[in-house]
């Protein structure tokens, strides 16, 4: 009996400690919001989103560096897009288990896990010096499209899997070729997922820091051209943080992105749900 | 009917260049980096570059062990915490939990997968340095305040990870064990948890992975000081914090020690990546 | 009727790997006959319908030797164009298996593959398919809604107006009354037996009742050998090998 009681107890504690383990994890992501938020709202307005920062963005608001965030997630995207669901659908459709395709995959693990300074180096490098493209919209988007490739093949390869066997023998058997047989009755059932996976991207390219430092510069001039260099909302907040240019703009830089993320977000998943209703 | 196989050929081969894409990329990082890094490792010799305890970019000494030390005590510091707590919020999402706590907690789970890292060093930088600076002295930059918004920014990689492969059991394992008559909590403990061993080790792998490839968050509440560490208390630098503050400025010699240290970090990583995606196969296989 | 043999299959094997799915298979398949193929479950059914239009070619592994003609062709000749081929011969499998769009689009969805077909005809091949399988009085006027809301009966339906569309010269049904109830069944039934004016039909059958109510001749195949063929009354009637005899009669299977 006492042994069963010991057993018991033991239990106890440790569902104890999962539950505090757990209410922690949810405390602490509420706390870092909750404070961003409290101090970042009250400085936000229309003309904090829609003027130009003044005096190193001591002054006016965050328009130039929206405008950047902007063109660099779509060139990002853009780029990063069919590569990746290009590569899912090789993966996936066009080849079996083997060599090959173990190859690619080891090489997706290993570009997954390197960390953003690595591509932010390589980008600097090889975009900025070697091909000449500067500090600008297009080496960071570039670098950027690298950075959030493995993701959208993950998820476009994941979306894939859960298209049943039977969707692919009926387009085959109406005499349809693969390549038909993938755009027209796999890809539309897929959509929903490749879509999650570019918002992943998407959300990944707001909040990178290091790459577009060293890749896109930190103009804070409103870009005119690809080639342009700019800032973007992260590398801004990140900028008057870190050089104590101002606390309040910073404060209301930081809760503009985890409203833009959170924004993101929310819009995808209304969209997702439209997409899932229509089909039905 | 020609011109249809035609094309069905010509797609297959540009969707076999495009997969390569990935390897490509990889190919041309390692090519690159390696490229502007080594010759200054040869230069100065991998031993002075590795063990040299001082990096003055303006005399030419391009020493990174400190640089090592403090990542690795950083790194450390963070699977500390990280590690319980990402398991026992990975139990809690799959075992034990009523549906409503789970959601709530993936939704906060999602949550901090989704705040951006700079946020993470401002909070760290305005909420927890001062804390530490004032409850337990120093300059409240330091591993301490590092290791602790890192065991954070870890979390979603080691739950997300852990649950997968937790849910992945079969179901048989469990009713076995409650046949037994093991309590809950001993079948999570003794069965469970061993058999994703392989998975949730790959879960710490990656989150190992993240911690030592975080910059910009750690530049802001780490206290970049070049020196060897002595306590956790101490202000530090990461190989990728070092990297991230002088890149800027840096020209000649001193941007290629950059990039050096790079290929040491890149070069750690990707051995933890090849660990990682092989535990992984071993638990799909 | 002057040519007579559809299909001619001769000494057919067919291999997944290392296993043999089909042995020595000899079987001719007149034009505008149901020829219903017997047998219990795993005798390899399946694989012989999907060999006729080469849906095997999906499997990895899988292998053949012998040859099947269709009117006189080999349909395993590597110049002959598989999508074309898979036209000619049309397959229905055991469930219905709509795609997630509209009963409109799942019968466009052949003929628009080969990208010569306007869009006003594709509105009067879809009309006539539609008719053809019986579906289009109970459709007509939601044509653009989700095909995944038809009932279990209609979907199946709709399958064979899907590859009806596609004007083929054989229809291969795998079981198309699976899971479908006695009403249902009764008219997939009779949407058969008028449909073998205009083609070949290679049906396997629900149930051996199935089998004698619509086919006009029989094959009883186990472990993938072809035991017996004949005309369906003969088979039923007085078949000639014990095992079919043991089969018809309910003894195993």
């Amino acid at each position: 009996m006492k042994i069963e009681r010991g057993r018991y107890l033991t239990q106890n504690i440790a569902k104890i400690l999962i539950w505090m383990a757990a209410l922690s994890t949810m405390a602490v992501m509420a706390l870092i919001v909750f404070q961003v938020l409290w101090e970042g709202l009250p400085v936000l307005s229309l003309s904090f989103f829609l003027d130009s920062p003044r005096s190193m963005g001591r002054e006016g608001g965050i328009f130039s560096t929206i405008i950047g965030t902007f063109a660099l997630t779509i060139v990002a995207i853009l780029f990063a897009t069919p590569l990746g669901v290009g590569t899912a659908i090789f993966l996936w459709e066009y080849t079996r288990e083997g060599r090959i395709s173990r190859t690619i995959r080891f090489g997706i693990g290993c570009l997954a896990g390197v960390p953003s300074i690595i591509f932010g180096l390589f980008g600097f490098v090889f975009f900025v010096i070697y091909l000449n493209m500067g500090w600008s919209i297009l080496s960071g988007g570039l670098t950027m499209a690298a950075l959030i490739l493995p993701t959208i093949i993950s998820a476009t390869e994941e979306a894939l899997k859960a298209i049943p066997y039977s969707f692919r023998e009926v387009s085959y058997s109406l005499g349809g070729t693969k390549w038909q047989t993938v755009t027209r009755a796999v890809i539309p059932s897929a959509l929903p997922g490749i879509f999650t996976g570019i918002i992943l991207g998407i959300c990944r390219s707001i909040e990178e820091t290091a790459v577009v430092i060293l890749t896109a510069g930190s103009s804070l001039l409103i870009p005119t051209s690809l080639f342009s260099p700019v800032r973007t909302m992260s590398v801004h907040f990140y900028i008057l943080a870190r050089e104590g240019i101002s606390m309040e703009m910073a404060y209301g830089t930081g809760a503009a992105l985890i409203l833009l993320v959170l924004v993101v977000n929310i819009v995808a998943n209304f969209l997702l749900h439209r997409y899932a209703r229509k089909k039905t | 009917m020609e011109i249809k196989e035609i094309k069905e050929r010509f797609i297959e081969k540009i969707l076999l260049l495009i997969a390569f894409s990935s390897i490509t990329i990889l190919a041309l990082i390692t090519f690159f980096i390696f490229g502007e890094g080594l010759p200054l490792i040869w230069k100065i010799g991998p031993k002075a570059f590795l063990l040299g305890e001082r990096w003055v970019p303006s005399q030419g000494e391009f020493g990174i062990l400190p640089m090592i030390v403090g990542s690795f005590w950083v790194t450390f510091g963070s699977l500390l915490l990280g590690i319980p707590l990402g398991l026992a919020c990975a139990i809690f999402l799959c075992e034990w939990t009523p549906p409503w706590a789970g959601m709530i907690l993936r939704s906060a789970i999602q949550v901090l997968a989704g705040i951006p890292s700079v946020v993470y060093g401002f909070w760290g930088l305005v909420v927890l340095v001062p804390l530490i600076r004032n409850f337990l002295g120093g300059p409240g930059l330091s591993i301490l305040s590092g290791s602790l918004i890192l065991s954070i920014m870890i979390l979603p990689t080691i739950i997300s990870i852990s649950e997968d492969s937790l849910k992945a059991l079969p179901p048989n394992y469990k009713a076995g064990a409650f046949a037994l008559g093991a309590t809950h909590w001993q079948t999570i403990w003794r069965v469970l948890i061993p058999a994703a061993r392989s998975g949730i080790v790959a879960s710490i792998i990656l989150g190992m992975g993240r911690a030592l490839g975080e910059t910009m968050a750690m530049i802001m509440i780490l206290g970049n000081a070049v020196k060897m560490p002595s306590s956790i208390l101490d202000s530090a630098r990461t190989l990728t914090t070092n990297i991230g503050i002088e890149m800027g400025y840096a020209s000649g010699d001193h941007r290629q020690a950059l990039f050096a240290a790079g290929v040491i970090l890149f070069l750690i990583i990707m051995l933890l990546n090849s660990l990682a995606i092989v535990l992984s196969r071993r638990r799909a296989g | 009727m002057s040519t007579g043999n559809k299909i001619a299959i001769k000494d057919f094997n067919f291999y997944y790997g290392s296993l043999q799915a089909l042995q020595m298979i000899n079987l001719d398949i007149r034009a505008n006959e149901i020829f219903a193929l017997l047998g219990p479950a795993r005798s390899g059914k399946t694989t012989f319908l999907k060999s006729l239009n080469r849906l095997t070619d999906l499997v990895y592994g899988a292998s053949h030797t012998g040859t099947i003609l269709l009117d006189g062709e080999d349909i395993y000749d590597p110049k002959i164009s598989l999508t074309q081929l898979r036209r000619r011969v049309g397959i229905v499998f055991d469930l219905p298996i709509p795609l997630p769009m509209s009963i409109y689009e799942n019968v466009a969805y052949g003929p628009k593959l080969s990208n010569k077909t306007q869009k006003k005809y594709l509105d009067e091949i879809i009309e006539k398919a539609l008719r053809s399988a019986f579906l289009w009085d109970e459709v007509k006027d939601r044509l653009h809604t989700s095909a995944l809301r038809l009932s279990g009966g209609q979907q199946q339906r709709l399958c064979i107006s899907r590859i009806l569309a596609l004007d083929p010269e054989v229809l291969l049904l795998d079981e198309p009354c699976s899971g479908l109830d006695p009403i249902s069944t009764a008219s997939i039934e009779e949407t058969l037996s008028r449909l073998k004016k205009e083609y070949t039909i290679v049906l396997v059958p629900h149930n051996i009742q199935q089998a004698s109510r619509v086919a006009d001749r029989v094959g009883f195949l186990l472990d993938g050998k072809l035991v017996e063929e004949g005309p369906a009354f003969e088979i039923f009637t007085r078949p000639k090998n014990k095992k079919t005899e043991d089969y018809i009669s309910g003894k195993f299977g």
